[in-house]
């Protein structure tokens, strides 16, 4: 496939077609909203179903379903909707399900939902965030590989600019190594054979198994299965002008694309500027994050929030300085539009920070 | 026809217990539900009308949470256990892309009437070929006795101690009733387990269920009351008979709606 101008939704909507994802349900919900429309568009050309679903809980539900079938599913919402979602989302992590779920966000707020989990129990979800239209396409793919590898529910981090920005990509399939044959999907052919299948959040197989796995016993593999994710997967980031950088700037999403561009504006100016932005928000990139800053007098976080990204920071750089210089920041129409959200005004923040520091910044 | 027995001598073989009579697709018969519960007579009918009916091979149970749950894992049925109310969208997302399966839910009125009303009433109006199990007990089974929304009036309950009052506590659903006329719904019936007769009625409408699933008719639904003489507060052997005077005198039994029947007829 070649690249072709779209809208942000829309390619999504066929990247997600591109990675095999035969059943979509979502509630409206600006910005997500976009991207349901997109997959009713797209979703039967292929064969595929897409439900306007009555409500988030069951959004998540069919999806539930669908993927217990044993076919690739997808579902989302806002962050408001993900909250609605949140018990659906832990329980199939225990259950052993994969699943996409995209939160197209209004601004950052929803970081601690989306790496800490809004549900309940041990569990955890590959959470990632892309920075632009090309990264979006590529990552969504990634996501429903890697909700296959490890039977989990993945996170994908959208927002209104990703939803409707246009630019050229390629939403055509991407390679990836092959994966196993998904031997516990749900059609009804075990049924009656005396080893009919069960996918369960309880318990991982039947009475008569050979093995059989008390409730209480199988919650406590939620352990290794998460240590299991997090050592299967390296954590996916992106670092610039960091090698002799005195001060370096942490974003993530949207905005670290406009801070890309004001670090890069910064260095014209011969200012010792670095940046870096997690991909995956879980599993945080703690040790490339050290490693990248580690000419650095400061670390400073930038994101559209009252400071939570902040937290995962000063967790890997426990012996650095980190102060958060973002914030949130909303126009009145409630979407997510930042009017902090400028190269002008990012440049600014990120002068008088090093400035603060006593780091030189005249131009 | 049934041979009639031959009283002249002692029978050949030993008396034969209940365990001796388990279902093929059950793998273990000795559940763990209280003496004198209905639900295991009906789980038992549903398996069997599925196998009767040939369906075996085809069939996915998505188990809702209530004291049935445990049965999930000794069913030799597929099964996708789905949380407290969610059935009904699970089942919807599985049927979609299994859609030679025959797939049906099994909920409490508690999981169905309170927790996800809302759930099963959307999957019967999108017609969705799935078949919906109600058992009926009229109570949260497993916290012990408390009251649901299919809780009839007068009930004593864990909190409703002095009785289900309207003024305080509201009206019971009925809940075949409300869906029957939507129109994806293609049948609907409420059968009873607390006597032969009424099983016997029970697995016709079972068998009825499945058939109109397996035909592509629309949604089925069939709501089975069920005793409960723990959450009732009652003797065991009270048990049948409150049901059938108290219960079922509001939730009444019977075949309420089946659209093979209105074509029949025109």
């Amino acid at each position: 496939m070649s690249a072709e101008l779209l809208e942000g939704s829309e390619a999504l909507a066929k990247a997600m077609i591109s990675a095999g994802c035969r059943f979509f349900a979502g509630y409206p919900m600006t910005p997500f909203t976009e991207v349901l429309e997109g997959m009713a568009k797209h979703l039967p050309e292929v064969g595929g179903t897409c439900i306007n679903a009555e409500s988030e809980l069951e959004a998540i539900g069919m999806a539930w379903g669908a993927a217990a079938g044993g076919v690739r599913a997808a579902t989302g919402s806002v962050g408001q909707g993900l909250s609605l979602m949140q018990e659906s989302i832990a329980e199939m992590c225990f259950a052993r399900l994969p699943l996409v779920v995209l939160n197209m966000a209004r601004g950052q707020g929803d970081y601690f939902q989306a790496t800490r989990g809004g549900g309940h129990g041990d569990y955890r979800t590959i959470a990632l965030a892309p920075a632009d239209l090309t990264e979006a396409v590529s990552l969504i793919q990634q996501a429903f590989h890697f909700a296959d590898r490890f039977r989990n529910p993945v996170l994908f981090m959208g927002d209104y600019y990703l939803a409707h920005v246009i630019e050229a990509v390629d939403t055509g399939p991407a390679e990836f190594e092959p994966l196993p044959a998904k031997d516990w999907l749900l059609d009804g052919s075990t049924s009656g054979s005396g080893k009919a299948r069960i996918i369960s959040p309880l318990m991982p197989v039947k009475r008569n198994a050979e093995v059989f796995v008390e409730y209480g016993d199988y919650l406590e593999t939620s352990g290794d299965k998460i240590a299991k994710m997090e050592q299967g997967m390296a954590p996916l980031y992106e670092a610039g002008f960091c090698e002799d950088a005195e001060y370096v700037v942490v974003s993530y999403g949207t905005p670290a694309r406009i801070i890309r561009y004001a670090v890069k504006q910064l260095r014209e100016q011969g200012i010792r500027a670095g940046f870096f932005r997690p991909i995956s928000l879980w599993p945080f990139p703690s040790s490339a994050l050290a490693d990248a800053t580690w000419s650095a007098k400061a670390v400073g976080v930038y994101e559209l929030n009252a400071g939570q990204m902040v937290d995962d920071v000063r967790l890997a750089l426990r012996d650095r300085e980190v102060e958060s210089i973002g914030g949130i920041s909303f126009d009145d129409s409630g979407f997510g539009i930042a009017p902090e959200l400028t190269p002008a005004k990012v440049e600014v923040r990120i002068r008088d920070a090093m400035s603060r520091l006593g780091m030189e910044v005249a131009v | 026809m049934t041979d009639i027995l031959d009283t002249s001598a002692p029978p050949k073989r030993k008396a034969r217990l209940v365990d001796d009579f388990e279902p093929s697709l059950i793998l273990e018969g000795k559940h763990q539900l209280c003496a004198g519960c209905g639900e295991p007579a009906a789980l038992r009918s549903a398996v069997e009308m599925v196998n009767e009916l040939g369906l075996t091979n085809r069939a996915v149970a998505v188990f809702g949470i209530g004291c049935y749950t445990s049965f999930s894992p000794v069913m030799d049925l597929e099964v996708a256990q789905a949380l407290h109310g969610r059935a009904p969208s699970v089942a919807t997302g599985l049927k979609r892309v299994q859609p030679d399966s025959i797939v049906f839910t099994v909920q409490g009125d508690g999981d169905m009437v309170n927790e996800g009303l809302q759930e099963v009433i959307h999957t019967a109006a999108r017609g969705e070929a799935v078949t919906c199990i109600m058992l009926n007990n009229g109570v949260f089974g497993e916290t012990g006795g408390h009251m649901t929304s299919t809780t009839v009036l007068g009930q004593r309950t864990k909190n409703t101690l002095g009785g289900r009052d309207p003024k305080q506590h509201g009206f019971p659903i009925r809940m075949a009733e409300m869906l029957a006329p939507l129109d994806g719904v293609a049948y609907v019936a409420r059968g009873a387990t607390n006597n032969a007769g009424n099983i016997f009625q029970l697995r016709k409408m079972l068998a009825s269920a499945f058939e109109v699933q397996r035909d592509g008719l629309g949604f089925s639904f069939v709501e089975i009351l069920t005793m409960c003489p723990t959450g009732w507060f009652i003797q065991t052997g009270e048990a049948p008979d409150y049901l059938g005077e108290r219960m079922a005198s509001y939730h009444k039994p019977g075949i309420i709606k089946d659209v093979r029947l209105e074509t029949e007829a025109g």
